[in-house]
């Protein structure tokens, strides 16, 4: 069962109250700092009264507890059949881990349980050795802080090199891709990890003065859709990965704003277009001439 | 009852979390579901659950509350939060760090009487109104853990003995904080991230829709199923009219979409005979009923089915299939609209009849699941045929309304 007490923020914190009490008595701010960073906004009071009129015995007025070990749960089946399930995963080979998971664990699910059906499938090639050495190069760089050479192949099929300070990598499930976010090299915040040749350590200094903001600026877009053909779940539900607000305008009408990444900005308009006229751009009017060249050009094919 | 920020069932807020989330719309007279004072009570919860990303608007109809993420830029999935507010008693609580306090080592074994001593002795005896726990209640406990695997007990004559599970640790936070946010049942891999001190972020997703987290409990008991090969009993709202229905089926495979974040399982339905797509956020519980015997059977139906679904639509009683066709065009410098046809054809084929012109071909069982995705070409689509007459004529009396939509004559 996944919604259990043991996997919640309460024992979290009270897992590292515990801890602390071990080492030294907690002062009833300490197990209020504690439960705040741990469980959540109104945790603190709760927690912090359950102790004090020992109604949970584990810690006592004095701020000691009777415990006589750090708390260590073990790992539950449930979390062992799921990491059995990740150990069997077709990207796993990317990350350099030994699961050592006793033969008898099932696995939660395997790859004939599931199946994405609207993946691109161009994805990046994750049995690539030199795929697999880069990826793990750039890990252990984002995790040390250190600077990376890297060359690429440009779109016009010319090998371009950078050095950069790698700050995230980037996956998208749809894409089936890892990106690489950087600091360092304006023109190279964005490194498609499939089109890398070559990536090493960079030798000698590097600095960085700030991370580079890696998502563009944000621009916004307010749509309004009719819900018919049950348009209002699949739009809602399409676009509900963004920073949005939506609003009610009448029976059949809503109103949605979205923020979204400028670079994005051509995937955003097939988006939009792929739910025709059940959604309609309203602003910016840059947007909308966009939509309507769009609908231009398909006239004059002559469909 | 008192309100606790934490819960009991998590059905409760199942709802109302997709709703703020997913819709964001509604004020609070639309949330006619129970009482408004059940409404009051799961939006402070989630407000205490999800303060960083919970927003209000007043509007003609009143306050709206909505959650907003733009899951870019968010390290980690903040509905896994919802899934750790499992509410539980005094004595579970306190029994818990106790007996895995006796139970500290692999090593410790030891029988229910003397862990039952040692909770009175060892830690309760501290306190000035000492708690009581008797027998029953440890051993129950016991066997509780030992069901989800913390602990194993082990007969020696005719004693049982009881010491903690073999200590295993999983430590790569690269591991967990990746699979967690993109793993079906990720929010396990979170529960595994919380053990951890460094915590990661690495890693950031793209196209990234959180909300199936919501069903990860139903669909765990799929995942469950299909591994046993069960038949189930379903209990599943249906949208268009609101009933809750209770039907029978032989779940097969879990059909996931990255591009709309909606999750299905694809099932042998015995009473229509026909493998169907149910949407698991529609699934409100899973039953076992019994073995399926021809299980792999209707496996391999569906596996021969797969080359003609263009998403969950599956053969209908005639088995009939419709061929679609379209024909786009691009310019010299326009050649990625051929790769995207590539990459994006799913069970077509694609032929590139010159340099500025690719025809697309598919044969599937339900045209319309396709138009959204013909849409996209909007601007460059020189002809269509559809088999499905009646769909084509849809499709472009549809354009033909987007044109009068924009003034585009």
């Amino acid at each position: 069962m996944i919604f259990s007490e043991i996997y919640s923020a309460y024992y979290q914190a009270v897992s590292h109250i515990l801890s602390e009490a071990l080492k030294s008595p907690v002062s009833a701010e300490q197990i209020r700092e504690i439960s705040e960073k741990y469980a959540f906004s109104e945790s603190a009071l709760s927690i912090e009264t359950a102790f004090r009129e020992q109604r949970w015995q584990l810690i006592l007025p004095n701020g000691t507890t009777p415990l006589k070990h750090i708390p260590n749960i073990p790992v539950t089946n449930l979390e062992k059949r799921w990491l059995k399930a990740i150990s069997l995963d077709r990207r796993i080979k990317l990350f350099d881990c030994n699961f050592g998971l006793p033969d008898n664990i099932e696995p939660l699910f395997t790859e004939n349980d599931f199946y994405i059906y609207d993946n691109y499938r161009d994805g990046d090639d994750f049995e690539n050795e030199e795929y697999i050495r880069n990826f793990r190069l750039i890990l252990s760089s984002i995790r040390e802080r250190k600077p990376l050479d890297i060359t690429i192949i440009n779109k016009k099929q010319n090998n371009v090199s950078f050095t950069v300070m790698p700050d995230k990598l980037e996956y998208s499930e749809k894409d089936d891709k890892f990106r690489l976010l950087t600091s360092g090299c304006r023109t190279a915040s964005v490194i498609n990890l499939g089109k890398i040749v070559s990536c090493e350590l960079h030798n000698g200094k590097f600095s960085v003065e700030k991370s580079c903001e890696h998502i563009g600026r944000k621009r916004t877009l307010t749509l309004e859709l009719v819900d018919e053909r049950n348009a209002l779940e699949r739009v809602m539900l399409h676009f509900s990965h963004f920073e949005k607000t939506a609003q009610q305008l009448d029976e059949k009408h809503y109103r949605l704003t979205i923020k979204y990444d400028q670079s994005d900005e051509t995937e955003m308009l097939i988006r939009v277009l792929s739910f025709g006229q059940m959604v309609r751009v309203i602003e910016p009017q840059r947007f909308v001439n966009m939509i309507k060249n769009r609908l231009k050009r398909q006239k004059s094919c002559g469909l | 009852m008192a309100y606790s920020e934490l819960i009991k069932n998590f059905d409760k807020i199942r709802d109302y979390m997709r709703d703020f989330y997913v819709y964001g719309f509604k004020s609070r007279e639309q949330y006619n579901r129970k009482s408004t004072r059940s409404y009051d009570d799961e939006k402070r919860r989630l407000e205490s659950w999800l303060n960083d990303c919970m927003y209000f608007r007043q509007t003609n109809d009143g306050k709206t509350v909505y959650i907003s993420v733009d899951t870019r830029t968010t390290v980690h999935n903040p509905l896994y939060k919802a899934w750790k507010t499992a509410s539980f008693t005094d004595g579970d609580i306190t029994l818990f760090f106790i007996i895995f306090d006796i139970l500290y080592d692999s090593s410790v074994s030891l029988t229910l009487s003397e862990v039952v001593e040692k909770i009175d002795n060892d830690y309760l005896s501290y306190f000035s109104e000492p708690k009581l726990f008797d027998s029953s209640t440890v051993r129950k406990k016991l066997r509780e853990y030992e069901t989800i695997g913390l602990i194993y007990s082990e007969k020696q004559g005719k004693t049982l003995y009881y010491k903690r599970a073999e200590e295993y640790n999983f430590k790569n936070i690269d591991v967990l904080d990746f699979y967690s946010e993109i793993a079906p049942c990720g929010v396990i891999g979170s529960f595994l991230s919380d053990r951890q001190n460094d915590k990661g972020d690495r890693f950031a997703f793209k196209h990234h829709y959180i909300t199936q987290t919501i069903d990860s409990e139903i669909l765990c008991s799929l995942f469950d199923s299909i591994h046993k090969k069960q038949e189930i009993e379903i209990t599943k709202l249906n949208r268009k009219n609101s009933k809750i229905q209770k039907i029978n089926i032989v779940p097969l495979c879990v059909f996931c979409s990255v591009q709309s974040g909606r999750q299905y399982i694809m099932a042998y339905r015995r009473t229509t005979r026909r493998i169907m797509s149910f949407r698991i956020d529609y699934i409100l519980s899973v039953k076992p009923y019994k073995t399926a015997e021809d299980y792999d059977l209707l496996r391999s139906k569906l596996d021969g089915m797969m080359p003609y679904m263009w998403g969950v639509s599956t053969q209908g009683r005639g088995g009939r299939r419709e061929t679609v066709e379209f024909t786009v065009t691009f310019d010299d410098d326009e050649q990625y609209i051929f790769n995207r046809l590539q990459r994006e054809k799913r069970c077509g084929t694609v032929e590139r009849i010159d340099n500025n012109n690719a025809r697309f071909f598919a044969e599937v069982y339900d045209t319309n699941e396709m138009l959204t995705w013909i849409r996209s070409f909007i601007c460059r689509i020189t002809s269509l045929n559809f088999s499905n007459k009646e769909i084509e004529k849809q499709f472009k009396s549809d354009i033909e309304e987007m044109y009068r939509m924009y003034g585009v004559n």
